[in-house]
């Protein structure tokens, strides 16, 4: 809102605006109601009208100093302020510091006779009065149509509201006129004929025994607006038009990561987690863990110190705690430290509104880092799909722009297996999308996760069994077998079939082993014998060539002596 | 600006407000025409006050005054109030309990 207070400052020639200060309606109005203009509030019984009224004078005094007027048709100043007390509104206090006039104006239809020409000066001369007194910027006028039922004269009434708010706009004061829903018509007078600024219309809806407060702005002149039917609560901090963060797609993102609480399942993601802020959707079918593994990311983000916010709206906090400390999961500590905070109620307890402004307020109030809801399925029993999804987005976006981390589980139909949608049609909405399942086989059912998308991350393709044991959840290793991935019995046979194969193999290689130790021997046996035979034929031969020598020798010295003794004959 | 006319000292039968605004026509009409009807069938029983809410504005928010002008007959009881300039005489003598058929002229006349 600041925002766009400050750009349609900046843009100079724009409508001014008065902020209201109604949780969402500046929003929806691009700053508020047109400044110094009458806007028309219409809707049937029960709608708020008044409501809207005071509040946007209590707003206007309590946030922007703004001093206002209410004049009320129908109920004295004491009712109205006993009426709002509830909503933490306390006009005696404002009257008494000069702030706040209450004008109640009594028309008596029975105490009344027509003697002749008038005008409706006392109102005027009143009203004027109340505004100057306190130096007002704002009026209602809640409901001016009670006049109707008390002046006869449909002629003069009709002038005179219009030269009434033409003098209310020379005033330059900010009006608020409630009326009643008519036949056919905005309002049951057609006042909307003199109101030609803003209108805003007011409704209240019972589709399936489920009442929804609507809100639509069906003009503002000279400005835009968001035309869409908007829901709004009455809730114990006044009214609040829910909730316009969807406008744009603009949040901050956070490059930080945070672990799902399983640390296999976190291998399986690139980046070994969830960003920060991103919305994670668990899908599977009944009973496939999914609010363990909810569980387990609420456990994750309070071990770090962080503050979670957990929804249940199937099990009650203290089942949930008993539940998931059976699976060494203990989440009690955490409440006890104010980390977890678990909100359990029933979906049917309140329409999706109010449930979306109870998740609002938690998330203003306790400052999450993350908010897990279990499961969204259930919503769908308070609302259609469309109201569910709408509402979804509107969360989703609401706590992306918080940069809350949020992580949705939901249950899908088991009918279809391979059904990829979520009923809701929130998956396009979310970031990441974990699917658990069933992998039924012969005779017994397993469980497995896959990721089916992570934007902005790699992630593994692979289908992993997981057992939910009492350390948690835990990722078994892949097992590939003869027709692909093997789950459960299949998963042990197939690894004691390994097993033995491996030990096969073992035992096969240090057979290998042992032939070729025997081998070296032998050769090395043989080597020292053919040594050995060497050695001695060596021998031999040396003994012949020395015999040979010696023989040689004797033979010269033999012939040397016969020389010697025929030289001497 | 209070214009009183007493004419009787004591708790008077008759007690009116007339609220005006300013000197309107439809204000200046509404006084001459009470104070003829007044005279006329009160004389002597009356006590008129004439308030201009331009003057005092407050007094239109206590005495729950609306349209202008109006004449509030505070007694006798009940209240009722006339709006209008008080020209419709027929009208405005039934409203205040004067009218022929009940018989109640002026004892003066």
């Amino acid at each position: 809102m600041q925002d766009l207070m400050t750009s349609s400052a900046s843009l100079g020639p724009q409508l001014p605006k008065t902020p209201t200060g109604i949780d969402g309606l500046d929003e929806i109005t691009e700053g508020g109601l047109p400044k110094g203009r009458p806007t028309l509030v219409c809707g049937s019984a029960g709608c708020g009208k008044t409501l809207m009224g005071v509040e946007f004078l209590v707003r206007g005094i309590q946030q922007y100093n703004e001093p206002g007027v209410l004049m009320a048709f129908e109920e004295t100043a004491d009712e109205l302020a006993a009426n709002v007390t509830s909503l933490g509104f306390d006009l005696q206090t404002l009257q008494g510091q000069g702030q706040l006039r209450i004008d109640h104006v009594h028309v008596d239809r029975s105490e009344i006779e027509e003697t002749g020409e008038y005008d409706l000066e006392g109102l005027f001369i009143r009203l004027g009065y109340a505004i100057d007194s306190i130096g007002a910027k704002r009026v209602v006028l809640d409901t001016i149509e009670a006049l109707f039922s008390g002046f006869p004269n449909q002629a003069v009434l009709r002038s005179e509201i219009r030269r009434l708010f033409r003098w209310l706009k020379d005033k330059g004061v900010t009006t608020i006129i409630t009326a009643e829903r008519g036949e056919g018509s905005l309002t049951r007078q057609g006042l909307e004929e003199y109101v030609s600024d803003c209108v805003i219309l007011l409704d209240n809806r019972v589709i399936e025994q489920i009442t929804t407060r609507r809100l639509r702005i069906v003009k503002y002149r000279g400005s835009t607006h968001g035309t869409n039917e908007y829901p709004y609560l009455i809730t114990e901090d006044g009214i609040s038009v829910l909730p316009v963060t969807s406008l744009k797609l603009a949040h901050e993102v956070s490059d930080e990561i945070v672990s799902s609480g399983v640390p296999a399942l976190d291998a399986m993601f690139g980046r070994h987690g969830f960003y920060k802020g991103s919305s994670v959707l668990i899908t599977g079918t009944a009973g496939t863990a999914k609010t363990t593994l909810a569980a387990s990311f609420a456990h994750a983000v309070c071990s770090t110190g962080k503050r979670c916010a957990f929804f249940a709206f199937e099990e009650s906090p203290q089942q949930l705690v008993r539940n998931m400390r059976s699976v060494g999961l203990d989440l009690a500590p955490f409440i006890e430290q104010g980390l977890l905070h678990v909100e359990a109620s029933r979906p049917t307890l309140n329409g999706l509104e109010k449930h979306l402004v109870t998740l609002h307020r938690l998330v203003k109030e306790f400052k999450p880092d993350a908010v897990v809801i279990d499961p969204i399925s259930n919503l769908i029993t308070v609302g259609n799909i469309s109201e569910v999804r709408s509402m979804l987005t509107r969360l989703i976006d609401f706590l992306k722009i918080s940069n809350i981390t949020a992580l949705f589980t939901s249950l899908i139909s088991g009918r279809n297996i391979q059904q990829e949608m979520t009923e809701e049609g929130v998956s396009s909405l979310v970031d990441t999308w974990i699917s658990v399942r069933d992998l039924e086989g012969v005779g017994e059912r397993n469980r497995g996760v896959s990721i089916l998308k992570a934007r902005g991350m790699a992630h593994s393709n692979q289908v992993r069994e997981f057992v939910v044991t009492n350390q948690g959840v835990q990722l078994l290793d892949v097992v590939i077998g003869p027709t692909g991935i093997v789950t459960g019995a299949s998963r042990l046979t197939q690894q004691m079939q390994e097993q033995a194969q491996a030990l096969a193999s073992q035992q096969e290689l240090e057979r290998k082993d042992r032939e070729i130790e025997r081998k070296r021997r032998v050769l090395e046996a043989t080597i020292a014998n053919l040594r050995t035979e060497f050695e001695s034929v060596e021998e031999e031969l040396r003994q012949i060539n020395h015999e040979e020598l010696v023989r040689q020798q004797k033979l010269a010295d033999t012939r040397r002596q016969i020389a010697g003794t025929a030289s001497a004959e | 600006m209070d214009l009183e006319e007493h004419e009787e000292d004591g708790a008077a039968e008759y007690v009116l407000h007339l609220y005006i605004t300013g000197a309107t026509p439809n204000s200046t009409r509404a006084v001459q025409n009470i104070k003829g009807i007044c005279e006329q069938y009160l004389k002597g029983r009356y006590e008129l006050l004439i308030i201009d809410i331009y003057q005092q504005p407050a007094l239109a928010k206590q005495d729950q005054i609306v349209a202008a002008p109006t004449l509030v007959k505070k007694m006798p009881l009940p209240t009722r109030r006339l709006i209008g300039d008080l020209s419709e005489k027929d009208k405005v003598l039934l409203a205040l309990g004067l009218s022929a058929p009940f018989g109640t002229t002026s004892p003066h006349d």
